[in-house]
């Protein structure tokens, strides 16, 4: 929608620029045209053919610098290594395609078709890499002359770095046309970059925190000095690494806290069935993966309509993985009460059955399940600093299901008897609390926010039978991190590992950091059994 | 005044040492035994030959069974949850494979050392011994119990898992330690070698039942079944239950590790699969439907579910998982005390109608 209204508004500013100029053209008559004479061209193209690259330079830019209307194209023709001239002859040719043995040309002055020319007839005027370097510049300064501001910026852009003497004048020139700020910051920056090159102390002022990896690479050399602009130089370059450390820092809290956000997704459920029942729910990781797989079975059922399918999804995984948990808490967990671990053995049975029983039904290969568009890309705030987009709705989505949760448990009947049968449940039962029916409802719910977790993983990875395997031993780490039926501990304990994972990980890669978590959450629970928010009071 | 010192109790410990069940497994094992091993050398045509593929196949079965009565040693006895045997079990057979690998090419680093059959045995004991020593010391000490326990056993054998996997480690990351060709000068692949190694693990099952039964029936055994039933009681009237604990959590890792290095050489193969933790969790589902705290259910329930999953993975390998699945629901809901429960209900109801 956007998209199409910028480009309306570009087409409107690019019709009204072309007739602007059209105006102006009729105005000035012939004398705008002022196209170079034959000769002229001739001689400029003449000054190219020398075996001397500096001299060849000065050739190309002289012909920058001309009216001649050809002269982006002859110089990208040089770039390229296409343009030439004719052996045994005075033409000037254009290979406009060099792949064969047989190369087609055109006349470089006249562009009329000049048949075929091979290595024999042509000689392709060549450059080195110096050469190269600078024609990139000249014809970044050319085109910041023309063109619409997209191709303005892109042009700037390149500049960076390549502003030498030869041209820094006719970069100062367009600055001073140039209306556009964003052309016009990366022109300064350009021009600064230049300047520092030359000596001048006061142009690193431009540069104090510029982010920018070719700003670092060339102030970099200057750095390298000891004399006074050197020291300066030091000053900003360390001004920069501490920036970018910084965004770099704050890009590895935004992945924790993704990373983080799906544990306690994953972790909220079996916190609180844990809490309430005492019970591992060693199925959790299925249920999680049921969520998965009803996002893509909607997915499938509404084509084209990605965002429609997620957002059916939400209800639709909640509501087909609490079914799931209460026909389990009905068949199997009520007739384990107050043998947890015959009710972990029981649970991990039902987990390898529904693993199995998803092989069977969908086949065990992974399935995608594509993301609507506003979740797709990221959200790139500067050079060092990007957010995916979808870690970022997981996030979003997590904090959501987490106050949503909150509110449950603080503010309806079921979240008060489910809080009075976590403290003592002969007691609550004491009280009128159906303790039986609480189960039933708090189990569905853990199992339903586990759905609500396998819908947010879909957007993340693909989904397979064995999705949820691995989140069960995480999930519980999480759990004993945050102190059992505690909601709040579930979310610091969830992104906290989530951030220590990811900050871990550079160090000692991704493996050595998950075994150095669970160690330390084994060490952690030496020192408080309870976790990090032990309930107050005498609850047990 | 201990045990020893009462004429009296060492009699009522040696009667109980040599219980009916305890007479009657040892008969079957021996009994089973040579009679597998005269079956196998009659000659190829009999009907009733046994072929080295099977003396092989009963061999590893051995080498469950060994790792069974590790779990039940402290599931049953103790009352605690393992659910990462697995991860001594497998570090035996590291120990096991980095021996055979030494025989045939030089090993890099400080696993030279691994060259020596005796380095390599001490090793087999002691690695998971001392990684139970250190587990169970920090576990016991902070009086981690239940599911708690259970959990961060299989969280142990889960990273054990990742680190095995890595190729930094030396033990042949995701592939594992593979390509084994002698064992202590002998060719692996003759059948001598096969039938052997039955007879190594047969011999390992029998031993490990006697120590079993011994450390049961003994004061130690005692407590610890008290610890199981009544932890805190145990402790007030002023056992260390946690040195009780971690005593027979190490004794069970060694055995558990040297079941994994009977197992090695007869599999051909070590990964670190055998680290996962569906592995482990089964070794516990063998124990279950064979009845805990009986021992002899524990090699009971590890043959049958065994020959159950070499039928089943071949005939249908889809129906596997559902079975394995079902199995943990069945022997947890309908039969607690698994089929040891149920032949001793049914010698119950003989005697009470004698």
């Amino acid at each position: 929608m956007t998209d199409n209204r910028l480009s309306a508004g570009q087409r409107l500013a690019r019709l009204l620029t072309l007739s602007l100029l059209l105006c102006l053209l009729s105005a000035w008559g012939t004398s705008a045209v002022a196209a170079v004479s034959e000769s002229q061209a001739r001689t400029l193209l003449d000054a190219l053919d020398t075996g001397n690259f500096q001299a060849k330079g000065e050739a190309a830019q002289a012909i920058a610098d001309s009216d001649a209307e050809q002269k982006m194209r002859w110089l990208q023709a040089l770039l390229d290594g296409r343009l030439g001239k004719e052996r045994r002859g005075d033409r000037f040719y254009i290979i406009t395609d060099d792949s064969g043995r047989e190369w087609p040309i055109i006349d470089a002055i006249s562009y009329e078709d000049a048949g075929t020319g091979t290595r024999r007839t042509v000689d392709a005027f060549r450059i080195n890499n110096d050469l190269r370097t600078q024609l990139q510049g000249i014809m970044a300064s050319l085109s910041l002359a023309s063109g619409d501001e997209a191709s303005r910026l892109q042009a700037a852009d390149r500049l960076l770095g390549e502003v030498s003497s030869d041209n820094v004048e006719t970069v100062r020139r367009t600055l001073a046309d140039e209306e556009s700020p964003a052309v016009r910051e990366r022109l300064e920056m350009a021009l600064a970059l230049h300047a520092v090159a030359q000596g001048d102390a006061e142009a690193l002022e431009t540069l104090r925190g510029n982010l920018d990896t070719r700003v670092r690479n060339a102030l970099t050399p200057i750095a390298a000095g000891d004399d006074a602009l050197a020291e300066q130089t030091r000053a900003v370059l360390d001004g920069i690494e501490n920036k970018r450390a910084w965004y770099s820092r704050a890009q590895t809290l935004f992945f924790g806290l993704s990373a983080g956000s799906i544990l306690v997704l994953a972790a909220i459920g079996l916190a609180i069935t844990f809490g309430v029942m005492g019970v591992i729910n060693m199925a959790h990781g299925e249920l999680i993966m049921i969520g998965a797989y009803t996002t893509w079975l909607i997915q499938q059922a509404l084509p084209g309509q990605p965002g429609l399918a997620l957002a059916l999804a939400i209800p639709g995984g909640f509501l087909v993985a609490g079914a799931f948990g209460v026909v389990i808490e009905r068949t199997v967990i009520r007739f384990l009460k107050g043998r947890p671990l015959e009710t972990l053995l029981a649970t991990f049975g039902l987990s390898l059955m529904l693993q199995q029983l998803v092989r069977t039904v969908f086949s065990p290969l992974n399935r995608r399940v594509s993301s609507p568009d506003w979740l797709q890309g990221s959200w790139q705030i500067n050079e060092a600093l990007s957010l995916t987009l979808n870690r970022f709705g997981v996030l979003l989505f997590c904090l959501a299901v987490f106050a949503a949760l909150w509110a449950l448990m603080r503010f309806t009947r079921l979240g008060l008897e489910v809080r009075a049968v976590t403290q003592n449940r002969a007691m609550a039962r004491a009280m009128g609390i159906r303790a039986t029916r609480v189960d039933m409802l708090t189990f569905g719910l853990g199992a339903g926010v586990a759905g609500l977790a396998g819908v947010a993983l879909s957007q993340l990875t693909n989904v397979g039978p064995n999705l949820g395997q691995g989140y069960i031993v995480d999930s519980f780490l999480v759990v004993v991190f945050g102190g059992v039926g505690n909601l709040w501990g579930t979310l610091v304990a969830g992104m906290s590992l989530g951030v220590i994972n990811q900050v871990l990980q550079p160090w000692v890669g991704a493996v050595l950091a998950k075994v150095f978590v669970l160690v330390g959450v084994i060490l952690f629970i030496q020192k408080r059994p309870q976790g990090i928010f032990a309930p107050k009071g005498r609850t047990s | 005044m201990t045990a020893s010192d009462n004429p009296q109790a060492i009699d009522r410990s040696r009667q109980a040492f040599l219980s009916r069940s305890t007479l009657l497994t040892s008969v079957v094992l021996i009994v089973g035994m040579l009679g597998v091993l005269v079956l196998n050398a009659l000659p190829d045509g009999n009907p009733l030959h046994v072929s080295s593929a099977t003396v092989a196949l009963l061999g590893k079965y051995f080498t469950y069974m060994l790792l069974a009565l590790a779990v039940d040693l402290i599931w049953g006895y103790l009352g605690i949850l393992s659910l990462g045997h697995g991860a001594f079990f497998a570090l035996g057979g590291y120990a096991m494979g980095l021996y055979l690998n030494a025989q045939t090419s030089p090993l890099p680093g400080w696993q030279a050392v691994m060259t020596y059959f005796p380095v390599a045995a001490l090793a087999i004991v002691l690695a998971p011994g001392l990684l139970a020593l250190v587990f169970g010391w920090l576990a016991f000490r902070s009086r981690v119990t239940g599911v708690y326990f259970s959990i961060i056993t299989q969280a142990l054998t889960f990273a054990l898992m990742l680190v095995f996997n890595r190729n930094e480690m030396g033990m042949g990351g995701s592939t594992g330690l593979t390509r084994f060709y002698e064992l202590l000068g002998f060719s692996l692949s003759s059948e001598g070698m096969t039938v052997a190694l039955f007879i190594a693990s047969g011999v390992a099952v029998l031993l490990a039942f006697w120590l079993c039964r011994a450390i049961v029936v003994s004061r130690l055994g005692r407590v610890s079944m008290a610890t199981r039933d009544a932890e805190a009681r145990v402790r007030f009237i002023g056992y260390r239950v946690d040195h009780v604990k971690l005593a027979l959590f190490v004794v069970s890792a060694m055995i558990a590790g040297i079941a994994g290095a009977l197992y090695v050489p007869q599999v051909g193969i070590i990964n670190p699969s055998t680290f996962a933790p569906l592995f482990s969790i089964e070794v516990v589902v063998w124990v279950a439907l064979g009845g805990r705290a009986t021992l002899y259910g524990a090699l009971l329930g590890a043959l049958v579910v065994n020959y159950l999953k070499t039928v089943l993975t071949g005939a249908v390998p889809d129906a596997w998982l559902f079975l394995l699945g079902g199995l943990f629901v069945l022997v947890t809901m309908a039969l607690p005390q698994g089929i040891a429960g149920l032949l001793a209900r049914r010698r119950g109801r003989q005697e009470a109608s004698a």
